[in-house]
């Protein structure tokens, strides 16, 4: 059974990175602003959720689990609400706001 | 089959190797602060460098068993995200001087 979680947490994480290393290359490969906007919020979300929902069968207990789950959660409003702002200065003739 | 306490230092050994891969991608993601061309290229950068900053110290805080590192992180994910709002308030009150 564990052995099956430690397997999970390797799929999740490896995924997890792999959504960390794509964020990568579309920031430097892709041609404009708002493209790479995408990409970068895709590794936000998508790659710490997945290593997140990795290292969640490895924590000890409840509580640190509800943590992980926290960190991810303030990330991801985090991330929405910075992507917004972004995007409105990022825009061409968009005024800041 | 793997003994519990083998299987338990492999999975560690993972989570630090997973730590060492994400941190070496972003550093050359960091190349688009070089590049720019726009502040708001370079303040994705710095926003990518913040996330996976996060992920790094939640995997080494498994791997290397320290629970306060979790705490690190989210101090990490709320300065993250002031630091982008301070540049979006800072492009909006150059742009009013501008104008």
């Amino acid at each position: 059974m564990s052995l099956a979680l430690d397997a999970l947490t390797v799929l999740a994480v490896s995924a997890g990175a792999f959504f960390f290393l794509a964020g990568t290359v579309g920031l430097l490969r892709f041609p404009d602003a708002l493209s790479r906007l995408h990409t970068l919020t895709k590794a936000d979300n998508l790659g710490l959720g997945l290593i997140v929902f990795g290292l969640l069968f490895q924590v000890e207990g409840p509580f640190a689990a509800l943590k992980l789950i926290a960190v991810w959660l303030l990330t991801l409003l985090a991330g929405a609400t910075v992507a917004q702002l972004i995007a409105h200065t990022a825009r061409p003739g968009g005024s800041p706001v | 089959m793997l003994e519990s306490s083998q299987r338990r230092a492999a999975v560690a050994d993972f989570l630090l190797a997973a730590a060492g891969v994400v941190l070496a991608t972003v550093a050359v993601g960091l190349v688009r602060i070089l590049w720019g061309p726009g502040d708001d290229d370079r303040i994705m950068a710095a926003q990518l460098l913040g996330t996976s900053g996060i992920a790094v110290l939640l995997l080494l805080g498994q791997a290397m068993s320290v629970p306060a590192a979790v705490d690190v992180a989210l101090i990490l994910a709320l300065l993250a995200a002031f630091v982008t709002v301070a540049f979006v308030k800072g492009a909006a009150r150059s742009e009013a001087d501008r104008a």
